[in-house]
C-alpha cells in the first residue's frame, strides 16, 4: 500500500548542480523584481525558484526614455539594469527572499570583469542558492552585450569569475550570440556549472511621427511569445551539444510550452514576459503542470526530458 | 491590490472615441487617483492596459478613456456581461489628506476622469474646490462633475464652449493651498513651474508605459531628485518638487 502511494505521487522536482527546485518554474529575472509585488498576489515561496533582478556591483539608475514598447507578440524592453547594487540587495532583499523556501538565484551583470568578481565574491558570503552571470544584457552599452556576442569573450569572462565563484553559476546566454552552440560549448568548456537561454533578442522600433528610434538607445531587447520558436530551436540545439543542465527561457505562456522546453532538453524553465499580462501565471503553471502529469501518466520530468 | 475576473455592466460612449466602461468589483477600497489594470484579450497583446478609475459605486467601478491603440480599442468593443480581467488597485493615488483649504484640480483630456473621486473626496474632507477642465475641440464628463461641485472652468482649444485656449491659462496657481493635475504632460509641467515660482504645493499624476503595474519591472520611471522612481508603485502622483522635469 505505502509502496503504491509512493509510485502514484507525481513528483514535480528538478534538480540542477545538485540543488533541488521544488518544480521546474523559476521566474526570470528582470520581469519578477526580488518577488515582493508578485508575493502580494500569491505565495511566491510556491515557485522552484526566482532570478533576482539584474545586479550589479553598484546601484543603477538605469536607461532614461521610453522602456517598454510592445510588439506583435512580444514585447520591447531598454531598462538598463536599474538597480540597487549587490550590498543592498544582500542586505535588504536576500534575507526576505531566503525565508520563502525555494531557490534563490542572484542574476549578476557587470560592465568590467573586475566588477563581476567583486560582486561574485560579495555574494559567495551569503547563503544565495545559485549566480547566474548575466553575460547577455542588450541594455547596456558597454560590457554585457559583448561578451554574450563573441565566444571567446565569453570564455575568459567565465573563466575568470568562475574562479572566485563559491557558488554554483549558471551563466545567462544572449541569443544575439553569434553561434549559440559554440557559445554554449565556451561556457561550459569555461567552467559553467549550467547554462540559462535565451535573453532577449536585439530589436528596434521607431516613432514615424517623430522619425526617431523609440528608444533612447536605438536598439532594445524583444521578448515575449513572439521569440518562443526560437528560443526552443536554441535551448534543442544547445543540449545537444553541452553536458551541463540548460534552463530554458523565452515566450514561455503555457505548460505545453513548458513540455517542450524539457523535452528539448531543458531541467527548468524560467517565466518572464507573461508575468505581465497574467499576474498569475507562475502560480498556475504549477498547478496545471501537475494536472497535465497526471492526465498524461508522467511521474517526474525526467521521464520526457530531452527525448526529442 | 488583487487579481480578478470581473464582468462589463456597461459600456457607453460618451464623446468620439471616448468612452465609459463600467464593470463588477468587489475588491479593495480605492484612493483618487489610483489606476488599474485592465485587460480583456489573450496573446494577442502582451501587455495589460493601465487606466485609473472615474467613478467608485458599491459593487462596480467604471473607467473613462479614449481609444489611442490596439488594447483600448478592444476594451471599446466589450458589450455588457464580457469577461474582463482586473489588477489593482494600484498605485498612490493624490495626497488628498496632506492638503487643506482652497484647492485647485486641474484635468485636461482624458486626464480628467480621476479628478471626479479626487473632488468628491477633497469635498467631503470640508475643502473647497476649483475645477479647471481642459478639452481640445469635444466636452465630457462635464455633467458628472457639475453634480458634485459648482465652481467648475472649461477651456477649449477648438470649440465655442468654456474659455478658447488653454486650461493652463485660466489657473491662477497663487489663490490656492495646493494643486493637483492630471493630463497631458506639457500641461502638467506648465503647471509644475507656475507652482514652484509661487510656491505652491502640487501635484502631478504621471502616465507612462507599464510593463507589470505592480513594482517589478521598472519600465514605468520617473526622474525624481531621489533617483527614478516607479510610476505604478511610487507614483503615478509625483510631488512638483521632487519631480525632475523637462
Amino acid at each position: 500500500m505505502f509502496g503504491l502511494t509512493y509510485k502514484s505521487k507525481i513528483m514535480l522536482e528538478t534538480i540542477i548542480n545538485g540543488i533541488k527546485f521544488k518544480n521546474p518554474i523559476i521566474a526570470a529575472s528582470g520581469t519578477y523584481g526580488f518577488g515582493r509585488e508578485y508575493n502580494n498576489l500569491y505565495n511566491v515561496g510556491m515557485l522552484g525558484g526566482i532570478s533576482s533582478k539584474g545586479l550589479t556591483l553598484h546601484k543603477r539608475e538605469g536607461n532614461k526614455g521610453i522602456r517598454i514598447f510592445e510588439t506583435a507578440s512580444g514585447i520591447m524592453n531598454s531598462v538598463g539594469l536599474q538597480n540597487p547594487g549587490v550590498e543592498t540587495f544582500i542586505k535588504d532583499e536576500l534575507p526576505w527572499m531566503k525565508s520563502l523556501g525555494n531557490v534563490v538565484i542572484a542574476n549578476l551583470g557587470g560592465s568590467t570583469i573586475e566588477d563581476y568578481i567583486e560582486g561574485i565574491r560579495l555574494l559567495n558570503k551569503t547563503d544565495i542558492d545559485f549566480i547566474e552571470l548575466n553575460i547577455s544584457c542588450p541594455n547596456v552599452k558597454s560590457g554585457g552585450m559583448a561578451l554574450g556576442i563573441k565566444s571567446n569573450i565569453a570564455f575568459d569572462a567565465v573563466k575568470a569569475t568562475k574562479e572566485v565563484c563559491q557558488k554554483p553559476m549558471i551563466v545567462k546566454l544572449s541569443p544575439n550570440a553569434e553561434n549559440i552552440i559554440e557559445m554554449a560549448m565556451a561556457c561550459e568548456a569555461a567552467g559553467a556549472d549550467s547554462l540559462s537561454l535565451v535573453n532577449t533578442f536585439k530589436g528596434m522600433a521607431i516613432d514615424i511621427k517623430r522619425r526617431k528610434p523609440i528608444f533612447d538607445n536605438t536598439y532594445a531587447g524583444l521578448s515575449g511569445a513572439a521569440i518562443k520558436p526560437i528560443a526552443l530551436r536554441m535551448v534543442d540545439e544547445v543540449c545537444k551539444n553541452v553536458r551541463v543542465p540548460v534552463i530554458g527561457i523565452g515566450g514561455i505562456y503555457t505548460v505545453e510550452d513548458i513540455i517542450e522546453f524539457i523535452m528539448a532538453g531543458a531541467s527548468a524553465v524560467q517565466i518572464g514576459t507573461a508575468n505581465f499580462s497574467e499576474p498569475m501565471i507562475c502560480k498556475e503553471l504549477i498547478e496545471n503542470l501537475e494536472k497535465y502529469f497526471q492526465k498524461e501518466g508522467i511521474k517526474k520530468i525526467e521521464e520526457i526530458r530531452g527525448i526529442i | 491590490m488583487q487579481y480578478s475576473n470581473a464582468k462589463v455592466i456597461s459600456q457607453e460612449k460618451i464623446a468620439s472615441d471616448i468612452y465609459v466602461m463600467t464593470v463588477s468589483y468587489e475588491g479593495e477600497e480605492t484612493l483618487p487617483g489610483q489606476f488599474f489594470m485592465l485587460k480583456a484579450w489573450e496573446n494577442q497583446l502582451p501587455l495589460m492596459r493601465p487606466i485609473s478609475y472615474f467613478k467608485k459605486e458599491p459593487g462596480k467601478i467604471s473607467f473613462m478613456y479614449r481609444i489611442v491603440g490596439k488594447g483600448t480599442l478592444l476594451l471599446s468593443k466589450l458589450k455588457k456581461g464580457a469577461k474582463i480581467e482586473i489588477l489593482g488597485p494600484l498605485g498612490n493615488g493624490f495626497p488628498c489628506d496632506q492638503v487643506k483649504g482652497k484647492i485647485a484640480l486641474v484635468g485636461g483630456g482624458v486626464g480628467i476622469p480621476p479628478l471626479y473621486d479626487t473632488a468628491k473626496i477633497l469635498l467631503q474632507m470640508g475643502n473647497q474646490v476649483d475645477i479647471f477642465l481642459g478639452y481640445k475641440d469635444e466636452l465630457f464628463a462635464l455633467e458628472d462633475f457639475a453634480e458634485i461641485c459648482d465652481s467648475i472652468f472649461v477651456s477649449c482649444e477648438k470649440g465655442d464652449e468654456g474659455y478658447n485656449g488653454f486650461v493652463t491659462d485660466l489657473l491662477h496657481c497663487e489663490h490656492y493651498d495646493a494643486v493637483f493635475t492630471c493630463g497631458p504632460e506639457i500641461m502638467m509641467n506648465k503647471i509644475a513651474t507656475m507652482c514652484r515660482q509661487k510656491n505652491i504645493p502640487v501635484w502631478l499624476s504621471m502616465e507612462r508605459r507599464m510593463g507589470c503595474g505592480i513594482g517589478a519591472c521598472l519600465v514605468c520611471t520617473c526622474e525624481t531628485n531621489s533617483g527614478m522612481k516607479r510610476s505604478c508603485s511610487e507614483g503615478p502622483i509625483f510631488n512638483g518638487n521632487d519631480l525632475i522635469i523637462d
